[in-house]
């Protein structure tokens, strides 16, 4: 048991180390100079010098490499080369947008997924598990972008319900907070509730077929019961899967949607930062995106074996 | 606009208490959209024009200024004396001017501005603004002498720019994040990827602002760009990003729309230096192959003033050449197989991000294509232009806006990414730098126009417009943009 531990934080150590090196060679072999990004078309090469030199580019990579390593082991990023404010209070600031923009999202696309889900098992084959199919292959199709752009276009510019974007921070109050990421959670939301509700009901699916759930029939239980009381909670270890892997994708991937809703989250940051050349602030937002994954796997590898008795044992 | 529902409903409360029936205050308050968000608040220190869109003539000054006709016009020095040879410039400052943290204004920041804009470890983007300057000498509290090297006609031109603002040394070091200067608005607070907050200087030295707050907000995406302005959460938007919308807002009475001119000379750069483009006749074919008017129209749905040369059409002195680059394919094919390329020739045409250059292009691709030219396209990132054509000159032809105000003495650097190397105009825009007589620098101006039309350097396509989109009730926005700002020292709603 001691030793499967040690073996996984070892795993997670090398993956972060691995991950810090490819991070840093690519962002670093990526053409385009931050200085010159900065200083634009007129600029005379001295005067880029003088910058490079300020910002630290002169130095040798595998310096800057170490600096920027053991900077982040005492939890400091660094400071942006365009924002020239520290990345640590940047990704901060950020975060209280992203995280819950996130979180609102999961728990929509969850709350609308697991229902439908349950109920297109409960009647499959029959009109309300083709509606429910149908709903979500289209929910598949359809960028979030897109429905993103929509959802403007009713809610914001005809009725006027919400506005079209924006975030001005929690200090204006949690309603107005929740009510300015609303549009954007939806928009996020629907592709994710789409995916999740197909996994819910095939899953579900497949557990009615098991034996004991034969069993749980034959012993006079109604179709509804089994379901609630044996199917659904086995059926829920694969969607509690997928539910993790989204979280990670709502947190990286709503770049798209910061933009259309001009939301000042970690996307559009790390957006920002790549056509400006803030190679600092790309790498440690980058890096902090893959510790939270490895983090994630990392748990859930340590959850399994207190979960399974078989990998207790010394000899995996 | 919830702000503006409370704003009304406090007047509307303290109207009804007073018993005042039908009173209405004008609101003090504006919520400005633009494109791009300032990577930090320094203009002395970054070629980004969205640091002078939120702060020029707003939050900082300098000793000349534009107007909003580009002329230049008294900043912070109220006058000025030029001696004989005009190599030294005396100028008065305005007494009573204070930085927004309380302390004075006076001579020895201009010494300190001008100093460390030329010093040798200098990080201002246009350097070559102070090159000239040989020395910075303080008179008196309010007079500064500063000596050229030698007589420069531009200087007070040059002084206006949003580099050369005035700025103090006891705040410097926070500049980036908390710009202190002398301008008519505070900066007040930036919430970093969304907003930009200023306040009305109440102890302005000039004529104080109408507007109490403004808030400029940044918004990059074209299509959050039309909602956010039809869904009136922002109550203008200075360079609006979507020209297809223009029209939209136009005929709907809530908004006006102002499409101004620029200082953007929007061309088909041409790598002089590479084959077969350093064949003069080549070049010329290239010119007589484009239809200005169809890029203008395709790329930029009608917006844009058709140029001939590298020069803003709008100024006194612009010569209109047009004619000697006009559409004519069949001209282009003669000139291309008197030149040895009656089979055409391949070329790279490299596009940065901008829609009038991805648009462009691909208008223009085809175009060449009707003449037997053939373009290999590759969209490139700004940082990647920046790179790849413009310091490694790795590329036949690309589309570029050069948005700097005044900027033809650029074809007099054999160095720069065109690499266009002639004697004549250098000479010419030696002279022009000397000369401080109107007529004969008019004079120069357009001789140096003729002979890069003449020598077909570059395709010259359009003037950028620049369109802002406003709510119906709001007076005295720049309507054109003689230098990258967003002036709101005169905006006020209609009552």
């Amino acid at each position: 048991m001691i030793k499967y531990f040690f073996r996984r934080l070892f795993t997670f150590v090398l993956s972060l180390a691995l991950a810090s090196i490819v991070i840093f060679s690519l962002v670093e072999i990526a053409p385009g100079d931050p200085a010159s990004f900065m200083l634009g078309i007129n600029a005379q090469p001295d005067t880029i010098a003088a910058l490079r030199s300020e910002l630290g580019l002169d130095q040798p990579k595998i310096n800057r490499y170490f600096d920027w390593i053991g900077g982040m082991l005492t939890g400091d990023f660094g400071i942006s080369y365009t924002y020239r404010t520290n990345v640590t209070e940047m990704v901060g600031d950020r975060l209280w947008v992203s995280l819950p923009l996130a979180l609102y999202a999961l728990f929509l696309s969850t709350v609308i997924a697991i229902p439908t889900g349950i109920y297109a098992a409960a009647k499959r084959g029959k009109t309300g598990d083709f509606a429910v199919i149908s709903a979500t292959q289209l929910g598949i199709a359809i960028p979030n972008f897109w429905f993103a752009i929509i959802l403007v276009g009713i809610f914001a510019i005809k009725l006027q319900w919400f506005s079209a974007g924006g975030f001005s921070g929690w200090k204006d109050g949690l309603f107005n907070g929740i009510t300015s990421l609303t549009l954007p959670a939806i928009a996020l939301a629907l592709p994710q509730a789409a995916i999740l509700s197909r996994v819910m009901r095939s899953a579900l699916i497949e557990t009615l077929g098991e034996d004991y759930i034969r069993t749980a029939r034959a012993k006079g239980l109604s179709s509804a019961q089994t379901i609630w009381t044996h199917a659904l909670r086995n059926a829920l270890i694969p969607v509690l899967t997928i539910i993790g892997l989204q979280f990670s994708f709502l947190l990286a991937g709503a770049i798209i949607i910061e933009q259309v809703f001009y939301l000042p989250g970690l996307g559009r940051l790390v957006f920002q930062a790549i056509t400006q050349r803030d190679l600092i602030v790309v790498e440690s937002v980058v890096m902090l995106l893959v510790f939270a994954v490895i983090l994630v796997n990392f748990i859930v590898d340590i959850t399994y074996m207190l979960v399974d008795p078989r990998l207790r044992q010394d000899s995996i | 606009m919830k702000y503006h529902f409370k704003l009304l409903l406090s007047a509307g409360v303290l109207a009804t208490s007073l018993g005042i029936q039908g009173a209405h205050a004008a609101k003090t308050s504006m919520t400005i959209a633009l494109q791009l968000e300032p990577p930090h608040l320094d203009p002395t220190s970054a070629a980004a024009g969205a640091i002078d869109s939120v702060l020029y003539s707003n939050v900082f000054e300098g000793l000349t200024r534009f107007a909003s006709d580009g002329a230049v016009i008294p900043g912070l020095a109220k006058s000025w004396e030029i001696s004989e040879d005009g190599t030294e410039y005396i100028f008065h400052l305005n007494s009573a001017v204070t930085f927004h943290d309380g302390s004075t204004m006076d001579a020895n920041d201009v010494k300190f501005s001008l100093d460390r804009a030329r010093a040798e470890d200098s990080t201002n983007a246009q350097k070559a603004l102070f090159s000239g300057i040989k020395n910075v000498e303080v008179l008196a509290s309010d007079k500064v002498k500063v000596t050229l090297a030698s007589p420069n006609g531009s200087f007070l031109f040059n002084m206006a720019w949003g580099d050369a603002v005035i700025v103090a040394p006891e705040t410097i070091d926070d500049i980036k994040t908390n710009p202190v200067g002398t301008g008519a608005f505070k900066f007040s607070n930036w919430v970093q990827g969304d907003k930009i907050e200023l306040l009305r200087n109440e102890e302005y030295w000039g004529k104080p602002a109408h507007l109490e707050t403004a808030t400029f907000k940044f918004i990059s995406d074209p299509s959050a760009a039309f909602s956010a302005m039809m869904a009136q959460d922002i109550d203008a938007f200075a360079g609006f990003p979507a020209p297809e919308n223009l029209a939209q807002f136009e005929s709907d009475s809530r908004f006006q729309v102002l499409v101004g001119n620029t200082e953007g000379e929007t061309i088909l750069s041409t790598n002089n230096k590479m084959p077969p483009l350093d064949n003069v006749k080549v070049r010329k074919a290239i010119a007589h192959a484009i239809d200005r008017q169809a890029i203008i129209d395709g790329a930029m749905f009608g917006y844009g003033t058709p140029i001939g040369t590298h020069f803003a059409p709008h100024h006194p002195d612009y010569v209109d050449l047009k004619a000697n680059s006009n559409y004519d394919p069949e001209l282009a094919k003669k000139l291309l197989s008197e030149a040895g390329f009656s089979e055409g020739f391949t070329t790279t045409l490299k596009l940065p991000p901008p829609s009038y250059a991805r648009r462009g292009g691909e208008i223009i691709a085809s175009q060449l294509r009707a003449v037997g030219i053939e373009t290999e396209i590759s969209n490139l990132e700004w940082a990647q232009w920046l790179e790849e054509v413009f310091r490694g000159k790795d590329y036949g032809l690309t589309i570029v806006s050069h948005t700097e105000p005044m900027d033809i003495g650029i074809y007099a650097r054999p160095e720069y990414y065109f690499q266009y190397d002639s004697s004549e105009f250098q000479a010419v825009i030696k002279a022009l730098n000397a000369e401080s007589n109107p007529q004969k620098r008019s004079d120069l101006l357009r001789k140096a126009q003729r002979i890069i039309s003449d020598d077909y350097v570059n395709g010259y396509l359009f003037e950028l417009a620049f369109p802002t989109v406003a709510n119906a009730k709001i007076m005295g926005l720049w309507e054109n943009a003689p230098t990258q700002a967003t002036d709101l020292t005169d905006v006020k709603w209609a009552d």
